[in-house]
């Protein structure tokens, strides 16, 4: 089967600029949603000169979204305060990997999730992550060995 | 839930700061009606008389698709534009992006940029001009298929007998632009 076009940027930022921006403001409210949208699309543009299929761009993008919001929260709140946002909206992705990727970390379960249920490379789960494809693969890797160890004991 | 105006224009703006866009485009209006203008790093990297999705499509072929609409990055272009079509511009002083055409092409184009404002040229003497005299044909594919008409001004392009023959904007506005220049 032929690899889905990756369309221009444009198209790509058009068509989910609105949902993003919900979600963001959802997360963060009016205000700090806009800095945060920036941020979201500054980071999927990073990426996406090496996207290797145009598949599962919303998934993606709404992922980076998610990932920007809790990085946000989490400069403003601390640690322990700290709640876990990855299931509740927006995210097909993770309702069907839900019960597997339970009791991950967000950054894990978004690394598992983007490598294992959407096939997406290092480097897009990396500006996903806001990290490096390195750290992106670590944290699919730790994620699949703690799903594998909760599997099997 | 609408992005307003402004968080659009600075997301578009912080884009191009950036450099994180191969190609950015604009439409600018003309007396010849709209044109989608589009630059990357390099360059002027096309223009096209229309401004559809299908040509936004076809600029993700020539640099990538990180294209987005960035109005700063063909302000250059829009002002040398705007002089050419007051009549107070008769050369342009743009660098061209030609990523990802062949020789040929690129050897026809460069022979192309050197015909004078006001003047007119035919195919068969393009084609002797880049040693190809028998080619005017593949030089009339490479005029039919230029992707920055105007700056390279295929218009100044006629038969061997002088008449019009085509043009991607229309006859219409290939005679207009040479009356514009006074050629015709």
């Amino acid at each position: 089967m032929e690899a889905v076009a990756i369309p221009p940027f444009e198209r790509f930022y058009e068509e989910h600029r609105s949902e993003v921006l919900r979600l963001l403001r959802r997360r963060l409210g009016a205000d700090r949603a806009e800095d945060a949208f920036q941020e979201t699309f500054l980071r999927a543009l990073r990426a996406y000169g090496r996207l290797d299929h145009g598949e599962h761009l919303r998934a993606w993008v709404l992922t980076i979204a998610q990932n920007v919001a809790l990085d946000a929260l989490r400069r403003t709140r601390p640690t322990s305060e700290l709640v876990e946002t990855g299931t509740d909206d927006a995210s097909p992705a993770y309702e069907e990997l839900a019960e597997l990727t339970d009791g991950l970390g967000p950054k894990e379960r978004a690394a598992v999730v983007l490598r294992y249920g959407y096939d997406l490379s290092y480097d897009q789960i990396a500006a996903a992550l806001g990290s490096s494809p390195d750290a992106a693969r670590q944290a699919a890797s730790t994620g699949v060995r703690r799903i594998r160890r909760r599997i099997t004991t | 839930m609408t992005v307003s105006p402004d968080l659009d224009r600075r997301f578009r703006e912080a884009a191009a700061t950036l450099g994180l866009i191969d190609i950015g485009f604009d439409v600018v209006d003309t007396p010849i009606g709209e044109l989608l203008v589009a630059a990357s790093d390099r360059g002027l990297a096309a223009i096209s008389f229309e401004t559809d999705d299908d040509r936004v499509e076809r600029l993700a072929r020539i640099a990538g698709p990180r294209v987005l609409r960035s109005p700063r990055s063909v302000d250059t272009a829009r002002r040398e534009l705007d002089e050419y079509f007051d009549g107070r511009r008769r050369t342009f002083d743009l660098t061209l992006d030609l990523r990802a055409l062949a020789p040929f092409t690129v050897s026809v184009l460069d022979q192309l940029a050197r015909v004078p404002y006001g003047e007119t040229t035919t195919y068969g003497e393009l084609a002797r001009r880049v040693g190809h005299p028998r080619a005017a044909r593949a030089v009339g594919t490479v005029m039919n298929r230029n992707r920055i008409p105007i700056v390279l001004p295929c218009h100044r392009v006629v038969g061997s007998t002088g008449e019009l023959t085509g043009y991607a904007g229309g006859l219409d506005v290939k005679q207009t632009l040479l009356e514009l220049e006074g050629a015709r």
